[in-house]
């Protein structure tokens, strides 16, 4: 071994240590900040580690290097520019479009070393090499070319530039993906079989699966999906490291693919959906129309928001329960108004936040930091559940399955067994909403008829908004 | 580097990611999945690879370098998204009295 190939070996075996180090520090909130720190200054010093490497031993051409300062300064300005620009509210989408390109970068790797062969694997090809080289290349494009449509299609959805359509929710899709299935199949052994030019069908068909597959995921399951879609990016990345034959590739890409696996299984649990109805279910809503819970609301009490006001007032002890709805109507901000008020009236105010609030989990834990509220104040499901007999007044805000008892009451209920917050245990019960359209399950609200629980209509901002002026005109943290 | 100490590499790597990530709070699912998607961007060392190996080969370097581009959007949107997200959490004790 000379020194080049010692040096990269260090640095390689450094750089997955903290990468692996920086993963397991994001899972816990002290350590997150750093270990995400950690992670990125890992994979600086795996470009270091690798370009040393070559400078030390074939040396780099002038003409790779221009190549490489094109690439490296487009992709970090408009990486950069976008990660500070984005809004917190479309985080979802815009982890989708990332990865979305990360499956695409694995894809042109792959495609270029199969268009032009390149140096080092050229030379010693016997049989079963090229065999490797081959399966390897196509599993870098079906990963990839999959990657890059299935974000780029949930991105899509959840900025709302797409919707569901019509026959996807139908038996056809599953026809339509087994055929461009086992069209990619048969593109893979013509291409094992020394038929280059297979490659594009590889592409095509690879990239109309991604999207036969995503497009008829409803709303609420999109996270599970880019969950997934990251797991595959790390699976598609892992599968160049074996086109270019480097383990800290493999490494790297293997450890994201299997983490994302498990952050995928533990966002499902959550949302009491396993992986295959998530996959293959189409959206809830499809199913369960002409299941249980579907009836009609016979006893709804609807209040004004002065009554909501004055309610809040008298009371102790309030806890918020915020929900997909605030998130669309970006009312976060407007909400700690509110709470704050109530708070310099001596009100005790606690945000119960359940494991899926948002549009993907923790997402709210985020929209609320924004707001500047408090980390105390943010409850997980399991610690406020028992909180709410003794607290006087719930507002529910833009949540609406997370709060329906029947997953608790109702075993005949498509919701049952989901974990939900007890919110009709409390003595009154406010939810702010549009109107008496289902939530994303489709399934009736058995909260909506306690005689505990009265409906303000409206937009959840506009309420909020409104609710700042009454609490103003009761004197409410005038103080 | 042979073939079967590739996919060693490959099964090692997947047991330590399926440990890595053992209990999450749900806080950090949107963080972790983000910084997680960033370090997926790690194909740019396999871009890097291509270029410097494509000798003068014009349209091999432009595949590498577009490639290197997505990746790298990938990589410094990520990991700077991630660092906006956490810094809400991390700033809270401070703000408190």
């Amino acid at each position: 071994m000379n020194l080049p190939v010692i040096i990269k070996f260090v640095i390689d075996l450094l750089a997955v240590l903290l990468l692996a180090l920086g993963i397991k520090g994001l899972s816990k909130v002290k350590s997150a900040r750093d270990a995400n720190r950690l992670a990125a200054f890992a994979m600086s010093l795996s470009v270091v580690g690798l370009l040393s490497y070559y400078l030390g031993t074939s040396g780099i051409a002038i003409q790779s290097w221009i190549w490489i300062i094109i690439g490296s300064i487009l992709g970090s300005l408009f990486g950069s520019i976008l990660a500070k620009k984005v809004p917190m509210t479309s985080m979802p989408e815009t982890v989708a479009l990332f990865n979305g390109c990360g499956g695409m970068s694995s894809l042109l790797v792959a495609l270029g070393v199969a268009i032009f062969p390149i140096s080092n694997s050229v030379e010693n090809l016997d049989f079963f090499k090229s065999l490797i080289n081959e399966v390897s290349i196509s599993v870098s494009i079906f990963v990839g070319a999959i990657t890059f449509t299935g974000s780029i299609v949930a991105m899509a959805k959840l900025q709302g530039w797409l919707s569901t359509p019509g026959w996807t929710q139908s038996k056809v899709r599953h026809f339509v993906n087994i055929v461009f299935a086992v069209a990619s199949l048969i593109a893979f052994f013509d291409l094992i079989n020394g038929n280059t030019s297979s490659i594009w069908l590889l592409v095509i068909v690879s990239s109309l699966l991604g999207i036969g597959v995503t497009l008829p995921i409803g709303g609420a399951d999109m996270p599970v999906v880019i969950s997934l879609l990251n797991s595959y990016s790390g699976i598609a990345a892992a599968a160049a490291g074996f086109v270019v034959d480097s383990q800290l590739l493999i490494v790297a890409g293997a450890m994201v693919g299997a983490a994302g696996l498990i952050l995928t299984q533990v966002m499902c649990k959550g949302m009491n959906r396993s992986l295959v109805s998530v996959l293959f279910g189409g959206s809830l809503s499809a199913q369960s129309t002409a299941s249980s819970g579907s009836g009609e609301y016979t006893n709804i009490t609807s209040c004004s928001v002065e009554e909501c006001a004055l309610t809040l007032e008298a009371a102790n002890k309030v806890i918020i329960v915020p929900g997909y709805g605030l998130a669309v109507a970006q009312a976060q901000h407007t909400l700690r108004e509110v709470t704050k008020k109530l708070e310099q009236n001596g009100i005790e105010v606690v945000y119960a936040i359940h494991p899926v609030a948002g549009r993907m989990p923790g997402h709210m834990n985020v929209l609320l930091a924004e707001a500047d509220v408090p980390y105390e104040q943010l409850k997980e499901m399991d610690v406020v559940n028992p909180d709410f007999p003794a607290t006087d007044v719930v507002l529910v805000l833009g949540a609406n399955d997370v709060v329906n008892p029947q997953a608790k009451n109702d075993s005949s209920s498509p919701l049952y067994g989901m974990p939900v917050l007890d919110v009709q245990e409390a003595r009154t019960v406010f939810v702010i909403k549009r109107g008496m359209s289902a939530g994303y399950s489709g399934i009736k609200n058995d909260l909506f008829d306690l005689p505990n629980t009265s409906m303000v209509f409206g937009d959840a901002k506009k309420v909020l908004n409104d609710l700042i002026g009454e609490l103003k005109d009761l004197g409410v943290g005038e103080k | 580097m042979s073939f079967i100490s590739l996919l060693w590499v490959l099964l090692l790597g997947s047991l330590l990611g399926l440990e890595l990530i053992g209990k999450v709070p749900p806080t950090l699912h949107t963080p972790l999945m983000s910084g997680a998607n960033a370090i997926s961007g790690i194909t740019m060392l396999a871009a890097l690879t291509l270029i410097v190996k494509a000798e003068g080969n014009v349209p091999l370097l432009i595949i590498g370098s577009v490639s290197l581009g997505f990746a790298l959007f990938n990589v410094v949107g990520g990991f700077f998204v991630t660092d906006r997200m956490l810094a809400m959490f991390s700033r809270k004790p401070s703000n408190k009295k």
